[in-house]
């Protein structure tokens, strides 16, 4: 009979699932970076004048930046000249229509992935943009969305189609100037999605972007740019995956959210690039810049994030409450396993007045990873009655492990009112004995143990991918509890 | 570059201190301790003064130390104790008493009566003149001048400071006050006092370690302590910090625990324009149990940084840590507290929590605390809150009929008490509960 730490071990020692490769050919660009690259990536897309002269101005910014090395994460150089910056799945002929159009290799990818567009369309009720590589494949129910003025589409979509809005909200939250991640980003971004939800509309079904990474040596860059104009209300929910390679690969997203007032943005990710083999080896560098402006009065912006995969997690969905009595939430769960390491949490800057938030984090590591939750809370000046409310969990399971916990408060107004609170513990061989004694099995046990510890993070998550989550999480976790 | 040569040019004068007393250094010192000073020196000029870029530092700008000039300071003999600060000693107890200006004793000043065989209490430039065999293993072996300029400044330029050592098994029946007293009336002073206490197998002791300076002078006090606790020991060490308010205090303290030992410091900050304490302690071996008070009254424009910093290296250890934070008026507090539990460290049972009540629209608080784990077999927890005075209690004392002043005032020094109450030697305590009597008054006059 395996003992507790033995199941544990093995839960721990799961394969990745979806580390296939798909055969498609592919439209890329040559390795390394120069501005040629940057203008060969937006003839490609057929920018306009202005959105080349942000690409090269950002990344005329980012040769004068270093990369920065704060994090409490370990990983070799990398060469910036060894990226593909651009691939894209070679089209038959031109842009696909709809989705019958779509390379059905491509489509037979999705299924693998467990999204099978066509069925959600039907019967989920779910709207599904899909980015492979760089270039976003196929975007579901846009006439239903269209006909509540709602915009949903690939970013190549709305700079062709709405290069207003584009223009108007592109680098208004990151600034290409804010890191060094995000600088690259804006220079050689390839795709991403694009949602506008106009005033006064409530978006009636959650919005859907998958992202894969496929082709070999290619970086992914991808943008989201989410914005609800006043009293609307959008769920977004995006969804990650690339195959099995030895090589590290790249992943530097942007993501933008813009709440104007009495706006509610609900963004939930559920993140599983391939995390590298059991020795370290592979996996994704998953460098992400996130961050939502509650621009409005009671807007609000709530993260949920369930971190599964990548080799190196690095991000911190913020919110900047700058409307008065707006809400920022961050709900997260980490699970690190074999060497991941993830160095994620949040910033809430409390900017106007009665602005609250609210930061639920879980962090689970296993094997020989390392989990870190780092976040700011910071309280402006004008900042009169804010709230914080802070709660970071961490579980350990096996002892070569490490769980750490980096938060800041800085308050600069003596109306604010603070807590942080934070915990450590293991699963304890009584809880796993006292399931046994009712007939559950190590496993299920453990399995049970981890989903009740994360469950106020699932209960945030839209009903279909709080079931995906727990599952994603009893696959990391398999073999891992005893 | 530039800013890098900028930091270069302030380390100089320190650097030409130090060439300035190296000869008698080497005429008078064992040479093991003379190289440990060339290395911290050469170390400094490495480091350079620290700048808000670095994380260490980023709360706490050390800029109005490093464009000063500030005079190595002298022995200076002064017959008593300057009015100003004579509240700092305890008349009334039986405390073997050191005082120590700008950094060197002084003897007129000390009472050594009271002392037990097996305890010895003396200045510490004696002990390394008469003993310096005794000192070799501990002197510095414990502090990290690798890592913190300001230790590496002092390791290199003090000249004085106290030695205390206790045998194994000694009980001391008086807590032993150590006084550290700046003054400088004509130009700014450094001075760079030095504290080393070696406690054996079995002994117990309480340490007090003040610092005061005459109100209204500028100087600097730049203070390293070493502790090590041996085996069993039960050490209880009190920090009062009542600098002048405009002078400038930095100290690093570090604390090396042995099996089994039980060890308490308790750090106040009343005094001085900038502070920063770092307060290390290293738990080295099983069964320890270490526990870390604190606390911070910070008025007018202050800043009072408190970095800890604890490493449960070994398992089955404890740390308790309750720091505390006032600000009020235009002053600003940092706190950040650092939780290391190693691979291995199983049974680790670390608590830490920090509080702060901002009483004024201005006053503002940088709160890090910190875990960092290692082992999974642990039980760690932080917490911190931060707000002001809870409108139901003052609402609920004002029906009272206690007014608003004495209310907020009583509130605030039950707030204080927490810390206060911990304090274990009476003379200590009731000193301090006068202290916040005086700057909390809640007692009604009519």
């Amino acid at each position: 009979m395996p003992t507790a730490t033995e199941t544990i071990k093995d839960l721990a020692l799961h394969e990745y699932k979806y580390g296939f490769v798909t055969d498609i050919e592919s439209d890329v660009a040559p390795k390394g970076l120069n501005e040629d690259i940057i203008r060969f990536i937006s003839a490609k897309k057929n920018e306009p004048e202005f959105l080349l002269e942000w690409r090269l101005k950002s990344f005329r910014h980012w040769l004068t930046m270093v990369e920065p090395t704060w994090p409490h994460v370990k990983y070799p150089s990398i060469d910036y000249q060894d990226i593909i910056y651009y691939s894209a799945p070679k089209a038959k002929s031109g842009k696909p229509k709809s989705l019958d159009e779509v390379d059905p290799e491509l489509l037979a990818t999705y299924e693998k992935l467990g999204i099978p567009l066509r069925e959600r369309e039907m019967l989920a009720g779910v709207a599904v943009d899909a980015v492979f590589d760089s270039v976003s494949v196929a975007t579901t129910f846009k006439k239903k969305l269209s006909e509540l003025g709602i915009i949903f589409c690939s970013f190549s979509e709305a700079v062709e189609h709405h290069p207003d809005l584009v223009r108007k909200y592109l680098g208004s939250v990151v600034p290409y100037t804010d890191n060094f991640f995000a600088a690259l980003n804006s220079a050689v971004f390839s795709d991403g999605s694009f949602v506008y939800v106009p005033k006064g509309v409530r978006c009636p079904m959650e919005l859907s972007t998958y992202f894969r990474i496929n082709a070999a040596n290619t970086g992914q860059f991808e943008r989201t740019l989410i914005v609800a104009d006043d009293d609307a209300y959008v769920s977004y929910l995006e969804g990650c995956t690339a195959p099995m390679r030895d090589e590290n690969q790249l992943h530097a997203a942007v993501v933008e959210l813009i709440a104007h007032d009495h706006a509610q943005i609900k963004y939930s990710t559920v993140q599983n690039w391939y995390p590298g083999d059991k020795e370290g080896k592979g996996g994704i560098y998953n460098f992400v810049t996130k961050r939502g402006k509650c621009l409005g009065v009671n807007s609000k912006i709530s993260w949920t994030q369930v971190e599964t995969g990548s080799a190196i997690t690095w991000k911190y969905p913020s919110c900047i409450l700058l409307g008065d009595n707006s809400v920022g939430e961050f709900y997260s769960v980490a699970m690190t396993n074999h060497y991941q390491q993830a160095d994620t949490g949040t910033k809430m800057m409390h900017v106007g007045k009665n602005t609250k938030s609210t930061i639920v984090s879980k962090g689970i590591s296993a094997g020989r990873s390392n989990n870190t939750y780092r976040g700011l809370v910071k309280i402006g000046k004008a900042a009169e009655n804010a709230r914080n409310y802070t709660q970071c969990d961490s579980m350990l399971i096996g002892e070569k492990c490490g769980a750490h916990t980096f938060p800041y408060i800085d308050v600069k107004n003596n109306t604010a009112q603070i807590e942080h609170e934070a915990s450590t513990s293991k699963i304890g061989e009584d809880q796993i004995f006292y399931c046994r004694q009712r007939g559950i099995s190590t496993e299920d046990a453990v399995s049970m143990i981890v989903n009740g510890f994360c469950k106020e993070v699932f209960r945030e998550l839209p009903m279909e991918f709080a079931v995906e989550a727990q599952k994603l999480l009893g696959i990391s976790l398999e073999g891992s509890v005893g | 570059m530039i800013a890098l040569d900028k930091n270069r040019a302030k380390t100089e004068r320190y650097v030409a201190d130090y060439e300035k007393i190296e000869g008698e250094i080497a005429a008078h010192e064992p040479i093991w301790l003379h190289q440990i000073r060339k290395e911290a020196i050469s170390r400094f000029q490495e480091l350079g003064f620290p700048t808000i870029k670095e994380e260490e530092w980023r709360h706490t700008n050390v800029t109005p130390i490093v464009k000063r000039e500030f005079t190595l300071a002298g022995a200076a003999a002064i017959d008593s104790l300057p009015d100003t600060i004579h509240h700092v000693t305890f008349p009334d107890s039986d405390f073997t008493q050191l005082v120590f200006v700008n950094g060197f004793f002084s003897p007129r000043l000390s009472h050594l009566n009271s002392l037990q065989d097996g305890i010895r209490v003396e200045s510490l430039a004696q002990a390394i003149a008469c003993d310096a065999n005794a000192l070799e293993p501990y002197l510095s072996r414990l502090g990290s001048y690798e890592e913190h300029p300001f230790a590496a400044l002092n390791t290199a330029l003090f000249r004085d400071g106290a030695y205390v050592h206790i045998k194994k098994g000694v009980v001391a029946r008086t807590p032993i006050h150590l006084l550290f007293i700046s003054t400088s009336p004509k130009q700014a002073v450094v001075s760079y006092p030095r504290t080393l206490v070696v406690a054996g197998a079995e002994s117990q002791a309480t340490i007090i370690e003040s610092y005061a300076g005459v109100e209204g002078e500028v100087y600097f006090t730049n203070a390293v302590t070493e502790i090590a606790v041996g085996e069993n020991a039960v050490i209880e060490h009190y920090k009062l910090q009542r600098e002048s308010a405009q002078a400038f205090h930095i100290a690093n303290m570090l604390f090396y625990l042995d099996r089994s030992s039980n060890f308490a410091s308790h750090s106040i900050s009343l005094g001085g324009s900038l502070v920063r304490n770092n307060v290390n302690a290293a738990l080295n071996d099983e069964g320890i149990e270490c526990t870390l008070n604190g606390l911070v009254m910070a008025a007018g424009k202050q800043h009072i940084d408190n970095h800890t910093y604890i490493d449960h290296a070994r398992p089955h250890c404890a740390s308790h840590e309750l720091y505390k934070n006032i600000v009020d008026d235009h002053a600003t507090g940092v706190f950040k507290g650092k939780i290391l539990v190693r691979r291995d460290s199983q049974k680790t049972d670390a608590k830490q929590t920090n509080m702060t009540l901002l009483l004024s629209d201005e006053a503002s608080i940088d709160s890090m605390p910190q875990l960092e784990i290692y082992a999974d077999d642990v039980k760690c927890t932080h917490g911190a809150t931060t707000g002001r005075l809870d409108e139901n209690a003052l609402f609920y004392l004002r029906t009272r009929g206690i007014g608003k002043p004495a209310a907020k005032n009583l509130l605030t020094y039950a707030f204080a008490n927490e810390i206060i109450n911990r304090i274990r030697i009476d003379a200590v305590r009731e000193q301090l509960e006068q202290i916040l009597r005086e700057r909390l008054p809640f007692e009604q006059n009519d």
